[in-house]
């Protein structure tokens, strides 16, 4: 390869990172919004509602805000470590998404292990939190950051069960055949979310869990911590945590749509619907799976510390383990288990003796 | 542009081991840590294998990395009073760094492949093209080596358990919550209705 081919390359990925990345970007911001909408209706309330039609620039009005006040440094704040915190946090959220096809060969990086490094870099942010909760050398952020990292350490074992279990009917890591293998003539009904329907209820719950989602906020439980981990933080610094966490929440939805609800797939398989460009299906689906998310955020009061350590560990990790010897069992027993592809007889290239 | 970010890789992976040891607090040094073992699975992507690669992400920096700084950071130590001793300790560190050294040159140089090793049949490789390296190492680790497979979990098994039980005490007389038993609480049982005499009061209630 010659040297402008390399450029050209980076240049290229570089473009479809930024395409990404703003689109993902204004997508959170109406998340953001919609979340506190729906949060809002839930409790008879009006919402946000000043800033622009409907409130709908409401994110941005607060983007402008925090970027406009004074970053606060503690003065016996560990400096370096404290900054780059909430900078490890976005960055490591936001690195998710290279691997996310939301669209037949939409993925940045289309790499065979792409649910492996999902599942690695959704098991990374827990860093942003522990080095933010550390370096604000105080005790609420102290007990934030440990909370949080004994319960994303806890879900993520649940999590990996579950991508298990789907690995097993899929019968690759990469996202795009995951997607493609769920592509039936059954439609909505051939997806993974009704074959494998209590691993879908685990990894919701496990999915509001790792990314601290009410019911499970509790490394920032206002009543108890004050704000976690984010105690210390102001301005851009709480900025960036609270985008990373966006993004987290929103990789967690796209990770959910592509395991279960079928990917970019219609969910109805013929025209016309199949007209429609996947990416809309996809983020519809993404979508909706952040609903729910929000709507519980409203229904459902916080657990306590021991019940979600009980209820990661007694309850998911054994049912998801159960359902792993199942699942294997099932696809052996009905020979539904996918073929690997046919592959060329050994070649002996030492060992026959000449 | 592999060798540009092998060099990258490995020269970032070299550093933060230094600074690993050298690195005044502790924190410091397991983050460092764990910047050394991410740049290490930038090389195994580099020797395309991307399975090793993001394994040991999601081992060593998502689980084994965060139970090192969970513990460092609740220590309680002085770290001026940690580093005093380390003129004292220094050439005994070096003398087990230089045997260290100095065998692994040895090792390194008298390298050579048996000529049985040759003749020994090793287990069938697939063409690489053919297969992802995730197949390619479930094909070797659950055939030809499943026995070692199995011994390995089932000395992480009883790591677990010995882990376990060395922690585990159970103290009596605290109140613990028993879910299943407050689910099959019924009204029947939990709730008593009583009909008060008016000035007299109920005395006492038994239940």
């Amino acid at each position: 390869m010659s040297v402008t081919d390399i450029l050209l390359t980076v240049l290229l990925i570089a473009l479809k990172s930024v395409v990404l990345l703003v689109a993902l970007l204004v997508f959170i911001a109406f998340a953001l919004y919609a979340d506190r909408k729906i949060w809002a209706a839930v409790q008879l309330r009006r919402g946000p509602n000043v800033v622009g039609p409907f409130g709908l620039l409401q994110s941005f009005a607060d983007l402008t805000k925090f970027f406009f006040k004074e970053p606060v440094i503690p003065a016996s704040a560990n400096k370096g470590i404290f900054l780059l915190a909430p900078l490890v946090f976005a960055t490591i959220s936001l690195a998710a998404w290279a691997v996310i096809p939301l669209n037949a060969g939409w993925a940045i990086a289309d790499i065979n292990v792409g649910i492996l490094y999902l599942f690695a870099v959704s098991s990374l942010g827990v860093y942003g939190v522990i080095m933010g909760g550390w370096a604000s050398n105080s005790k609420y952020p102290f007990l934030g950051a440990l909370r949080s990292t004994a319960q994303m350490v806890s879900y993520e074992v649940s999590i990996g069960f579950v991508i298990i279990t789907v690995l097993m009917c899929a019968g690759s890591l990469n996202l795009t055949r995951i997607v493609e293998a769920q592509n039936t003539s059954l439609g909505i009904f051939g997806w993974y979310w009704l074959w494998l329907f209590p691993m879908f209820v685990v990894f919701f719950i496990s999915a509001m869990a790792e990314t601290n989602r009410p019911p499970f906020d509790l490394p920032e439980a206002e009543s108890e911590l004050v704000a976690g981990y984010m105690v210390e933080y102001s301005s851009t610094p709480f900025l960036m945590f609270m985008l990373g966490e966006y993004v987290a929440i929103m990789t967690m939805c796209a990770l959910g749509t592509i395991l279960f609800l079928g990917g970019w797939l219609s969910p109805i398989p013929f025209p016309p619907f199949t007209w429609i460009p996947g990416v809309i299906w996809f983020v519809l689906k993404a979508s909706f799976l952040f609903f729910l998310i929000a709507m519980v955020k409203a229904f459902v009061p916080r657990y306590r510390y021991d019940q979600l350590m009980r209820l990661g560990w007694k309850v998911f990790l054994p049912l998801s383990l159960v359902m792993v010897v199942v699942v294997a069992g099932v696809l052996k027993l009905t020979d539904l288990a996918p073929r690997s592809p046919v592959v060329p007889e050994p070649v002996a290239t030492r060992g026959v003796e000449q | 542009m592999t060798a540009f970010f092998f060099y990258i890789f490995a020269t970032i992976t070299v550093a933060s081991a230094v600074m690993v040891v050298a690195s005044r607090n502790p924190v410091q040094s397991v983050l460092f840590l764990i910047l050394a073992f991410v740049n290490a699975a930038g090389l195994f992507v580099l020797l395309h294998a991307e399975f090793l690669a993001m394994i040991l992400v999601v081992v060593y920096v998502g689980a084994v990395a965060v139970l090192f700084l969970f513990v460092v950071m609740m220590l309680d130590v002085d770290f001026a009073e940690l580093r005093q001793g380390f003129q004292q300790y220094l050439p005994v560190g070096g003398l087990i760094g230089l045997i260290f050294l100095v065998e692994i040159l040895l090792v390194v140089s008298t390298w050579a492949v048996s000529p049985e090793a040759l003749r020994v049949p090793i287990a069938a490789n697939p063409p690489a093209e053919a297969v992802t390296n995730t197949e390619a190492i479930g094909r070797v680790l659950y055939t030809r080596y499943s026995y070692f497979f199995q011994a390995a979990g089932l000395i992480l098994l009883v790591a677990m358990i010995g882990a376990i039980v060395l922690t585990l005490r159970e103290r009596v007389g605290v109140r613990r919550q028993d879910i299943a038993r407050q689910v099959a609480r019924t009204p029947e049982e939990a709730v008593q209705l009583h009909k008060v005499p008016s000035r007299q009061g109920l005395g006492e209630v038994t239940r």
